[in-house]
Order: C-alpha cells, then structure tokens, then sequence
C-alpha cells in the first residue's frame, strides 16, 4: 500500500538501528520520552522495541487525550448526558474511560443517549435532527482535536443551533511537559516531540526545552521509521553535544504551525486559570474554555454542572506513569484489578495509554522471544 | 443509574488485595518449605494476619532484589494467575461490549451461561456441540443474526443467516444436512424486503446443499425491535473419526487461513454510511463445507477449524493458545488482506486480524501435512488465496504473538469490546 509501506521498511530499519547502535557510548543509558500516545502506539503495535539496543529505554509520556482526564470530569459528563432529553455525542476512545460510578458504556446500558461520532461535526448533523433534544458534545484532546471543536462551534453559530453545546475539555501540551521536565524524580535525555499537536502549534513552542533545560527534541511522525529516525536524530544531538528542536515530520509538520487553526482556536476559546490532569494534579494554564462570545454554546455555562472532584484510587499510579518515573508493569495493580477489561486508571483505556499498550500488545519477556527465534530452524 | 455500582474501584483493590495476600501467603508457605523450616511456621505465615503481612515485605523486597527482566517476569506470572481466575461479571447490566465477541462475550459466556448449563459436551465452547445418538455421531448448533444494515454488498441477513449455521456444522467436521429458522419481525416491516431475505436464504441452502425444514416468526411492535432478527439453528453427520479440537493443536503444527481476511466487517462498516468512505469491497459470505470436505478427505492431520466471525482470525487463535496450551507465532506479511480492506484500517486505526469475515477457514494442521492442505484448499474457488500464517510453539503458552512486517514482535490479545476507532 503506497504512502504506508515505505514507512514500514525492515530493512531501512535494520540500517537505521546499526546507526542508532554505534552511536550508543558504552556504559551510558539513554532516555527518551515519547510526549504523544499515538507514538506509543506505533511502538507497540509495529515492536519497534526489538529494533533498540538495550542502553536506550523509551519512557510513555502524557500525550494520550484520555489517559489525563480526571475521573470527576468524566462523571461531571454522565450528569450531564443523563438530564432529561439530552443527546451526549462522544468519541469512541472515551466511551470506556471510567467515572467513580462506571464509563459512558455503563451509562448508555442504563438507558442514557450517548452516541460515539467520528468528528464533532457529527454533532451538528444530531442536532438538526432532533430539535426537540439537546446535544452535548464532550470534547476532549491536545490541540490536534482543539481546531476542529472550534469549527464546530463557529459553524453552530453561522448556522444558528439553539440545541447544541460543548462540553470542553480541551487541554494543551506545553504545560504537561513543563510539569514532568520539573518533576525532581525524573531524567530523560530527550523528548520525541508529538507530530500531530505540531502541525497545529508548530516546533516553536518546544525551544524552551532546548534552551532552558538543555534536552534536545525532534518532532516526529506515527510510522515505525519515523520514530526509529527520530531516535537516530536525538542520539545525533547528543553525539554532537547539541540541544536543539528538530522536525523529523517535515511533510506534515510546519515550523510555524497551523495559522488558520491556530486562529481558530483563539477566536472560539481561551486558557483557563487552572485544569485538574489525572495523576498530575492541576496544572495552571494547561486547558481551554470557551470565550464570553460563546457561552451560548458552553454546556459548562449552560447547565447546571456539579463540578465533582474524585481523588484518583490510592493504589492507581497512573500520574508516576505519566511522568515516566514507573514503568506500567511496575503499577502495583497493572494487570490484577486493573486491566483493560476494567481499567482503574486511565493508562489502561486507550490503545494510546501507556499501560493498555504494554498489555495488549507488549506483555511477554522478550529475552524469552529472542530464544524462540534463535531455536527456529 | 449507571452500570457499574457506586464503589466499583474499591471493590476491585479489595479483591486485588485480598488475592495478592494469598499468594504471598502462598509464596511463604513454599519457601518455608524449601527452607525446611519447621510445619507450624508456614502454617502461621499462612494463617496469621501479622504473618503473612511481613511475609508479604519480606517478598517484595527479593522480588525487588532481582534484575528488571525478572522482576517483569514475576509481574507477567502474576497476570496470568489472575488471568485463570474464575470469570465474574462486575457491571450491572449488559453493555454493547458483552456482545462484540472479545474478553466481555467471552466472560459473559463462561460466567452466566457455562455456569449454569455447565455439562461435558457444552464446556469445549465450540462452534457445535458433538452428539452421539444411536449409532451415529451428530453435530448441533444456533446462531442468532443481527446485522445492520439488513442488505450489504454482496448479500443480506438471509445469506449470513443460512452459511454462518452451515459453517459452524462443517467446521466441527460434521456435514450440514438441515436447518430450522426462527424471525423476529419488528411491525412495519416491508414484505418485499422479506422476501428477498427469505428468497436469498433459500438460494444459500440450496449452494449449500441443506434444507430448512421447521421454523417460527414473531412480530414485536415497532421499535422493539431492528427490522429483522433471524435465528438459525442447524444438525448435521460426522462421518469420519478424526478427533477435532482446539485442545489438539501441538507444537509443531501450522495455522492455515483460506483467504483474504477482514472483508464482511469493513464492508458492514463502510455500508452502514457512517464514515463517507467508499472501497470496491463486499462481503465474503459464503457456505464453506464443500471446501471442508474436500480439506478433510485429503488431509488427515487437520486438528481443528475455525469460522473466522465475530472477533477476527485474532480472536480464534487466542482460544486455540488457551484451550491446548500452547503459543502461537504470527507472521503478519503472511496473512492474506485486500488493499481496500488494509486501507479502511488504517484510516479507523483498527487491526485487520479483528474484524469479522463471513467465509473464512482458520485450521490448524499437522506442519508435516502443511503443503497438502494448502493444496487441497486452494483446488476450491473459495480457498485460491489460503496461506500458512503461523505456526503452533510449545513456548509462551496461551500468548499469541505477531512478527509484524516491520520487523518486531508484539502480543495479540483477545479484543475487550468492539475494536473502537481512536481519535488521533
């Protein structure tokens, strides 16, 4: 298949790994933390791993959109979504994230109307057709998904919908890797920077990294060899001496970013003072809210939200994961109370979580593989 | 109001607590054993609650002693304990889950109804129960049809309905000989497109070489129902004496599919108009024991087959790497995908190893027979395009793994729901 395969190349990979294995200085281990988890997907779903040397460990970061959602949040969005005549329209990825009383599926079972959508502008098409409900849409995501809740919200308004409204849980990059570069517990070498919030946001915003904590980043992109280049790409910086941003997914990804959704974004919604993350805490600045000119289509405004804080479950580690300070299988409940079936912690719901991904595709000693392979004929 | 009960997080750390004090209590009592330690301490360390705890620090600190790759071993042991457990449904009320033949269906299955109709000839779980009446060996087995929409490219409900019970008697090895159906007709049904289902139905069963000799219909009023719902339950003759089984496959064996994976289910979702994407695609329905047959008559050492439905060729070989005991390797460039089918896949980020197809074989045979029940398969129109995907290993048992073409290895788990489409 064209445009996927060549991204797919063993034997560009093979090349790629020997580079990646000399340039390794003996005795020194090397950390990299994957921001996105769209990344940790491709790494688990492809086994990129097999291809690293052992001196290199990749540590999951907090880029997956529902891994941070706090589960008072989540049952904020069932209040919502059980008023009466109320139609709540979601992602698929949020349908299983799990509130104090069970997720959306358990919600919908119950009787409540929750409908997964592919885009947001799904919604609209509801609520035109059902005039006489409401519709709620939950809006979650870095900025890759924050452009196009603020087209729809543009688009409700040119199209006058009395019956639609956002609820926004829009949350921004930057601040989350501020909090982990300044978490005490934690040394990375380097950050494979998120692809697609950058080709809203642009490399720009990473250069504090560079400059004001001294670790070098490349932007990189979702095939395999994307990420084994991008790796190639740090390990080169670090070989040189240099910290600097890099853009490994220059054919997506503008320096400057997307203008025309950066405005977007602007026009429709702005920061607010402070955002509870799951496992993070709160973090100020680190998420969106609609503007003053929109709080017609605001369910925050709108209706009558209760506003629930849950603290996370004592035994759940997901911030510690989040961080990259615990690998998944270090989380005292992974995969015994808490597995994908019935996730505790976030981490485990999406296939972009970092514990799920271990699970469903990375849980088996590898040293034990490398036998098998060795004992074919 | 929702599903799950107010303190469902709770109650699963007590559970995981409850558990992990009993292995290391467990744990104790062994090396208490090895030590030669005297009776009445193991007993303590088990009984006591001050006992076990220390014994509990006393494990975690030598778990944490070893080199990571141990430690994660321990991890991956404790998993599958916990993986063995007995089955126990924690929501309240089914969820769309329950039905989308992953982890939740399988629970379902073993927690409600293995439990209660629990008997020697339901417990293998396969696609057909085996009967010896009188002399002869007879095959049983019911599918229920559900489809939306009700007409696809390249057949309707009626299609499904007669070649999935026909295909579930031939995978058991048995020879379908007849059908019943029952339809749950919603009011305001057209009678013109039940016709047509009924006409394709008959025109399935004659391919097939089957009747349909009793059946039932029931009208629910309108809403109460999806238009229509077929049940189908189907008898067939076993006629040889090969013993199948998911519990036969052993190392050595090959894992055989008898073509392109994937098409029904991307053709459902495509047809169901949610997604704006089109592809020259349409359904694989088709009734397999002609090629079943002519599979089992030239190769003695087939050991089990599957119908590739609900859950993917991904989910059929999870329950053969259970049932036997067994792991098994995937080679994903070996594993036949249509281009349409692999590009809808990629674009909803779901993996084609999971999506349901509707005329597929999965068998697992004698690698030394490997080259003749390839052979004797691709002699059929409907197996020209069957490969060898894999091979049964005696390590890792119970994991599937996957050698993606890419070049790594990673696990393929049972699905826990309905594969759902990520959002970046």
């Amino acid at each position: 298949m064209r445009f996927v395969d060549e991204f797919r190349d063993a034997d560009k990979a093979h090349a790629l790994a020997a580079r990646i294995t000399e340039l390794c200085e003996p005795g020194r281990q090397y950390k990299f933390m994957e921001v996105c988890g769209g990344h940790t997907h491709t790494i688990y779903k492809h086994g990129l791993e097999d291809y690293l040397p052992e001196a290199i460990t990749l540590v999951h970061g907090p880029g997956c959109p529902v891994c941070v959602i706090p589960m008072g949040r989540v049952d904020d969005a069932i209040h919502l979504a059980s008023q009466p005549d109320t139609i709540m329209t979601s992602f698929g990825d949020m349908m299983r994230v799990p509130g104090s009383q069970g997720s959306f599926f358990d919600a919908k079972a119950a009787g409540t109307d929750i409908r997964m959508v592919y885009s947001p502008l799904d919604s609209l098409k509801i609520a035109r057709q059902n005039p006489d409900k409401r519709v709620v849409f939950m809006a979650i995501g870095f900025e890759t998904t924050t452009p196009s809740t603020a087209m729809t919200v543009l688009r409700a308004k040119a199209m006058g919908l009395e019956n639609f409204s956002v609820f926004c849980n829009h949350v921004t990059i930057i601040p989350a890797i501020k909090a982990i570069l300044d978490s005490p517990d934690l040394r990375l070498d380097g950050f494979i920077g998120p692809g697609h919030v950058s080709t809203v946001i642009g490399c720009r915003p990473y250069e504090f990294i560079a400059s004001g904590y001294g670790k070098p980043v490349v932007v990189a992109g979702f095939e395999p060899l994307d990420i084994l280049q991008s790796i190639y790409m740090l390990m080169m910086q670090l070989s040189e001496g240099r910290a600097e941003v890099e853009n490994q997914y220059t054919r997506v990804v503008p320096w400057d970013g997307n203008l025309a959704a950066l405005t977007a974004i602007n026009q429709v919604m702005e920061l607010r003072p402070y955002f509870e993350w799951r496992g993070l805490g709160f973090i100020t600045h680190s998420a969106m809210r609609l503007r003053e000119g929109f709080r017609a289509f605001d369910a925050e405004v709108l209706f009558n939200v209760p506003g629930v804080r849950v603290a996370d479950p004592k035994a759940c580690q997901c911030g510690e994961v989040l961080k990259g300070v615990l690998k998944p299988w270090e989380c005292k409940v992974f995969g015994t109370a808490c597995t994908p079936e019935t996730p505790i912690g976030t981490c485990m719901v999406s296939p972009e979580g970092a514990c799920a991904a271990y699970y469903n595709y990375g849980r088996m000693n590898r040293h034990r593989v490398v036998e098998v392979e060795l004992s074919r004929p | 109001m929702t599903g799950r009960g107010a303190n469902w997080v709770d109650e699963a750390l007590r559970e995981h607590e409850e558990h992990a004090a009993a292995e290391e209590a467990a744990a104790e009592e062994v090396a208490a054993g090895d030590a030669g330690a005297g009776d009445a301490g193991a007993g303590d360390a088990g009984a006591g609650d001050a006992g076990a705890g220390d014994a509990g620090a006393a494990s975690r600190t030598a778990g944490r002693a070893g080199t990571p790759s141990d430690r994660e071993q321990q991890v991956l042991d404790r998993i599958d304990r916990a993986r063995r457990r007995r089955p126990r449904i924690r929501e309240e009320r089914i969820t769309m889950s329950h039905g989308a033949g992953g982890k939740a269906s399988r629970t379902l299955t073993e927690a409600v109804f293995l439990d209660a109709f629990r008997n020697p000839l339901l417990e293998p779980l396969e696609d057909a129960a085996l009967l010896r009446v009188a002399d002869s060996r007879l095959a049983l087995t019911t599918d229920t049809y559900v489809v939306s929409p009700l007409f696809f490219p390249g057949g309707n409900i009626g299609d499904l309905a007669v070649n999935g019970t026909v295909n579930d008697l031939a995978v058991a090895g048995a020879t379908p000989l007849y059908l019943s159906a029952g339809f749950v007709l919603e009011e305001g049904f057209p009678v013109a497109d039940l016709t047509a289902i009924v006409a394709s139905m008959q025109a399935a069963a004659a391919v097939a070489g089957v009747q349909v000799v009793t059946g039932d219909t029931k009208v629910v009023e309108r809403g109460k129902a999806d238009g229509c719902y077929i049940n189908t339950a189907g008898v067939g003759v076993v006629e040889h004496d090969l013993a199948l089984g998911a519990a036969t496959a052993r190392p050595g064996d090959v894992v055989i599919v008898s073509g392109p994976v994937g098409d029904h289910g991307v053709t459902i979702m495509l047809a169901r108009g949610e997604l704006d994407i089109e592809a020259d695609l349409s359904s694989d329905t088709a009734a397999m024991n002609g090629m079943i047959a002519d599979l089992l008559a030239a190769v003695p050492g087939v050991r089990a087959m599957r119908d590739a439905t609900r859950g993917g060729v991904a989910t059929i070989l999870n329950e053969v790497a259970v049932a036997a005991g067994v792991g098994v390797v995937v080679e994903e460039d070996q594993i036949p995908v249509r281009t349409q089918v692999r590009g809808a896949a990629e674009l909803l980020g779901i993996d084609p190893m999971y999506v349901a197809c509707e005329g597929k074989l999965v068998a697992i045979v004698d690698g030394q027979q490997a080259d003749r029940a390839l052979a004797a398969l691709r002699a059929h129109p409907l197996g020209e395009q069957a490969a060898v995907i894999g091979q049964i290993t005696a390590d890792q048992p119970g994991i599937v793994l996957l050698k993606t073409a890419f070049g790594g290895t990673r696990i393929v788990d049972l699905l826990v729901g309905d594969p759902l489409p990520r959002i970046c």
